[in-house]
């Protein structure tokens, strides 16, 4: 059931929040460490005990600049707010945060295949504890009490909003994707959807197809996968377009995505909206990073996913959006095709075994050595293995590492030197001078009795595309 | 910008009080309402101040970038820290039940 | 010089004492907690006497100075705290229900260097709650008395610090200041109270009222005593990110210097404010006539914008408050008033935790950043803050100090102004606008009101300006007229 009838278009913002990769937290000194014992990585500050302050972590700093960059925001001078809520996850009951005053401003990220998407702002803000509702099977409405850990109070966390760009599911996706590449390529984030060091919440609302205005729209929560990002905005969409075409309005509300039931949930509690009372933190003074700070962000920052596949696919010959360039910056095996382009391989080949054979078996991938695999490559290239005994050779190589020619030696595939294999031919031509007679002449489906002897006589060894041609060489000569 | 109301209604009150997590008895309520709208008439004048086109101080003084090396501190014991905490179970903060998922 | 209440000895005498070997440091302990048990029962200075821990530290210092090693330069010195200075171990209240028992599990950084510098810390003195006030009668622990008329108030919020050095409990005490909570009650009491430059020294470790004001300060029997105990807290932290770092004055460096020549500016809307009463009026233009006889160039000064901070303050200190004390909701310490659901629990132990004053201005805190209202009260008292700054800036440019009333009455009657919050907000008159502009302050004992109690001149000067200040002070000191105790104090018994 597509949203995308003749009738409706989908808009979507998505927020996306990173938790970056430092040592400490933002504001202390306590360890930024997943999964150690609760309330373990405390102190004062990340705590808001009485009297506590905060004071800013560099780190922390450089790599919401290094996101900004990568983001092609520009990077500003910047204060922080206080964002003023009673939760308990929250020590002071308030975030430090950032509101009108960001660091970061303006960007823009362009998905493969994709249009590009505006992000309005990447800022800087500090995480909450973790909560635990007990009872009720762990949900919060049947629960009897709760139990925080503040182990992730106090985090940094850069928020990343994109603007309203995004016109479907699977755009979102895509976007969230590349975001995540992109996130994980500046050396800020590990862009762990899973242990939730990448959170997204979407905002979706929809519009009668050619409409510029926008929508009410619904803030949607609680997706852990690309796959709940995908499907809670297609059951969103869905969801208020039947509700408009019922006739009724939608509400601006947050909305909770249930993995179980696959429905999106109303999670208005009977309090009132929330009024933030944002103002500047006044325990923090202003950041303004340097012209010579922006600017060494920005020359430090390594390649980027879209310029990887800009450079796979130019010593490929290929386009920069095709499946397999895709594929191959995605699981990090670009620095295998540039050392092939290195040796003088076969680009194209390369790309074509990673994107194939040694994606179907990523587990193997740490086996696989640069040179190992250029020599393959080569040896493929040349045509002394066969594509067969290649893939073979690789599987090898994947699952326990080693060198190609010694495998293919034990494997009995001995590299065929071309002046044996035109040896060979010679040999079954002499062998068969009245077929080759007729062959001449024009009769061409004798090739593949040829192709057959030359095998036989080989023991399997000949790559057949290269007797083939060397038949014809021999045809013409 | 809104102007300055000057007198502060019960509503208004009210409504501040639960933003502020106060539990306010009626008698509170009233004596606060007029408690209040005496203060605010009184600094109400600044409202009336031409300050247009002077920037706000958030500061008294003008530091910028006072930023710390990322490098860890010891942490709180944390049983010395649960031992001040009203309720505790299975080493964390125990609250009651929480009724709405944060903002 | 007279010194009031019982303190024998000066701060600084005593640490040449005990230096020396000719006084322990227990024993200077001791008569000061022989003093607290005479007379503490009713003048209420102290939340909590440290007293197991006082004797420790004591006994250390004495051992320290027999096997001939640096005690320090508070050695055997004892110093009061004011009880919303965390000190580890120790209840720390803020004189407020809902941090009743409450044991930091760290010292504030000014308690690290007070230790550091061999000070004997000997107890928590009481204040206004969450230091909002002008007279320690919002405590919820009760009020602290004026130890030169018990029936009078001792001024707030620091008034069980002042309390405690008026009446001889220690030479020495630190207390806070927001909106003029040290140099009112210093004035009340007839001690030396300062608030330094905003960022000299460093807050981490003080429990926060409102974070862009709140500065801690000493409070002492001289101006000598307080310099001495302002130059060991003072300093960088960097655990504070709103403190200052690199040169810093030294508050004791040109005490004997003298006002010869120094300019002396007596600023006029602070003299004639409203309210101002004509005995303390009389005591300033005394104070600007003694300098000026001593060689110091005295003129009257307009700064329009000083009288516009009561407004500012009144705007940007609740604001700043409702935010820092929204953190005692009973989840992680303190008080909780048990209740089904967290949003009753975090009502009903708000309600119950916090006095009436704290409430009151946490809700106009709230609601002057509420949608809506931020431009309107916030935005523009952070305006306001900026004319006071500029207006102060083009007086320095004549001026090396300047010179006010500190609080506009005598120490007023228990109770005389309870009634009316209004009334009590109009005593910070002359002290809000150093705190709006971040320019350090201080209140010198100079002669009496007409009722016999002190009264205290205030020298104000501008950032970093503490070495002239105090050199100022100093002077005002020296020509300060002697003053009898009047007979409802502690020491007529």
């Amino acid at each position: 059931m597509s949203p995308q009838s003749t009738e409706w278009e989908t808009v979507i913002g998505l927020e996306v929040h990173c938790e970056l990769r430092t040592e400490t937290k933002l504001f202390c000194g306590c360890r930024n460490a997943f999964g150690d014992e609760p309330n373990t990585n405390i102190c004062p500050i990340c705590l808001g005990l009485p009297g506590s302050l905060p004071v800013l972590n560099r780190t922390a700093v450089e790599y919401a600049m290094r996101i900004g960059t990568a983001l092609h925001c520009q990077v500003k001078p910047s204060i922080f707010h206080r964002k003023n809520y009673f939760y308990p996850d929250m020590p002071k009951d308030y975030q430090i945060t950032q509101y009108d005053e960001p660091i970061n401003v303006d960007g823009w990220l362009e998905p493969p295949g994709g249009s590009r998407v505006g992000i309005l702002r990447a800022h800087l803000e500090e995480d909450t504890g973790k909560t635990t509702h007990v009872g009720g099977g762990g949900r919060i409405h049947e629960a009897t009490h709760s139990l925080v850990d503040y182990n992730r109070a106090g985090v940094p966390l850069v928020e990343i909003v994109s603007h309203p760009d995004l016109r479907s599911a699977e755009a979102s996706r895509a976007y969230v994707d590349e975001l995540r590449a992109i996130l994980v390529a500046t050396g800020a984030s590990d862009g762990k959807m899973e242990e939730g060091s990448l959170r997204v919440d979407a905002n979706v609302s929809v519009r009668p197809s050619g409409s510029s205005d926008l929508g009410t729209r619904c803030e949607i929560k609680n997706m852990n996968s690309l796959r709940s990002l995908g499907r809670a905005i297609e059951f969103e969409a869905a969801r208020q377009i039947e509700l408009l075409e019922q006739g009724g309005r939608v509400v601006q509300e947050t909305r909770h995505w249930n993995e179980a039931d696959g429905r999106t949930h109303s999670m208005r509690s009977k309090e009132e909206a929330f009024d933030y009372r944002y103002f500047p933190e006044p325990d923090l003074v202003p950041v303004a990073p340097s012209a010579e700070w922006v600017e060494a962000v920005r020359a430090a920052l390594g390649l980027l996913p879209a310029e990887r596949r800009a450079r796979v696919a130019s010593a490929a010959g290929l386009a920069p959006d095709a499946d397999a360039v895709v594929t191959v910056v995605r699981l990090d095996l670009d620095s295998l095709v540039m050392a092939a382009a290195g040796v003088g391989a076969d680009v194209g080949l390369a790309v074509k075994r990673l994107a194939n054979e040694v994606a179907a078996e990523m587990d193997g991938a740490h086996h696989l050595d640069p040179d190992a695999f250029c020599q393959l490559v080569l040896l493929e290239g040349r045509g002394e293995l066969t594509t067969a005994q290649a893939r073979t050779v690789l599987k090898h190589l994947l699952d326990h590492g080693g060198d190609p020619r010694a495998i293919a030696n034990e494997l009995g595939f001995e590299a065929m030197a071309s002046d044996e294999l035109g040896g060979a031919i010679d040999e079954v031509i002499g062998a068969h001078p009245d077929e080759w007679k007729r062959f001449v002449a024009g009769e061409d489906k004798l090739q593949g009795l040829f192709i057959g002897k030359v095998k036989a006589a080989t023991h399997g060894k000949a790559d057949l595309k290269a007797v083939a041609a060397l038949l014809q060489e021999r045809r013409k000569g | 910008m809104r102007a300055v109301p000057g007198r502060i209604s019960p509503a208004d009150v009210a409504h501040v009080a639960t933003l502020a997590r106060l539990d306010l008895t009626d008698a509170e309520l009233e004596t606060f309402v007029e408690q209040l709208g005496v203060v605010l008439d009184h600094i109400a004048d600044i409202a009336a101040l031409e300050v247009a086109g002077v920037p706000p101080t958030a500061h008294p003084l003008p530091l910028r970038n006072v930023l710390r090396d990322d490098i860890p501190r010891p942490s709180l014991n944390r049983e010395e820290v649960l031992a001040q905490a009203p309720d505790t179970e299975d080493h964390r903060f125990r609250v009651p039940r929480i009724m709405g998922e944060a903002p | 010089m007279s010194t009031p209440g019982r303190a024998a000895m000066t701060a600084l005498d005593l640490a040449g004492e005990v230096r020396s070997g000719r006084r322990t440091a227990v024993a200077a302990l001791e008569d000061c907690l022989a003093a607290i048990a005479a007379d503490d029962p009713e003048v209420h200075a102290f939340n909590h006497v440290m007293v197991d821990e006082a004797r420790a530290a004591a006994s250390s210092v004495d051992r320290k100075v027999m096997a001939g090693d640096d005690a320090g330069p508070l050695g055997g010195v004892p110093v009061a705290l004011k009880d919303n200075l965390c000190t580890r171990g120790v209840p720390t209240t803020c004189s407020s229900r809902i941090l009743d028992g409450w044991l930091p599990p760290y010292d504030a950084t000014v308690v690290t260097s007070l230790r550091a510098a061999g000070a004997v810390l000997i107890g928590k003195t009481n204040l206004d709650e969450f230091a909002m006030g002008s007279s320690t009668e919002n405590s919820a622990f009760g009020p602290s008395r004026n130890p030169l008329d018990l029936s009078r108030v001792p001024g707030g919020s620091s008034g069980g610090s002042a309390a405690a050095v008026a009446a001889g409990f220690a030479p020495l005490a630190l207390g806070s200041d927001t909106g003029g909570s040290i140099r009112q009650p210093a004035a009340l009491c007839g001690v030396v109270g300062v608030k330094p430059t905003y960022g000299l020294v460093s807050r981490f470790g003080l429990i926060a009222f409102a974070s862009s004001l709140d500065q801690i300060g000493p409070l002492a029997t001289t101006v000598a005593d307080a310099a001495l105990l302002l130059d060991v807290i003072a300093g960088h932290d960097p655990l504070d990110s709103t403190c200052l770092s690199g040169q810093l004055p030294a508050a004791r460096a040109k005490l004997d210097g003298g006002v010869d020549g120094i300019r002396v500016g007596v600023v006029t809307e602070l003299a004639t404010a409203e309210g101002i009463a004509p005995d303390v009026s009389a005591r300033l233009r005394e104070a600007a006539e003694a300098l000026a006889n001593a060689g110091a160039k005295v003129d009257e000064v307009s700064v329009p914008a000083a009288v516009y901070g009561l407004s500012a303050y009144y705007v940007i200190a609740p604001a700043e408050a409702s935010s820092n004390l929204a953190r005692y909701d009973g989840v992680r310490y303190g008080l909780r008033v048990p209740a089904e659901d967290i949003g009753s629990m975090y009502g009903a132990t708000r309600a119950a935790g916090f006095g009436a004053e704290v409430k009151r201005r946490i809700m106009l805190g709230t609601y002057a950043l509420s949608a809506g209202y931020y431009d309107a009260y916030y935005g523009q008292a952070q305006r306001v803050r900026t004319l006071i700054i500029r207006d102060f800036e083009s007086a320095y440019e004549s001026y090396d100090v300047l010179l006010g009333p500190t609080a506009p009455t005598t120490a007023f009657r228990l109770g005389a102004k309870t009634a009316d919050p209004l009334a009590m907000y109009l005593s910070d008159v002359c002290t809000i606008a150093s705190n709006l502009a971040g320019h350090p302050a201080m209140s010198v004992p100079f002669g009496t009101g007409d009722d016999g109690l002190p009264v205290g001149v205030q020298v104000l000067a501008p950032a970093l300006g503490e070495t002239v200040m105090f050199q100022v002070a100093a002077a005002v000191e020296a020509v300060a007229p002697p003053r009898t105790p009047p007979k409802q104090g502690i020491e007529a018994r």
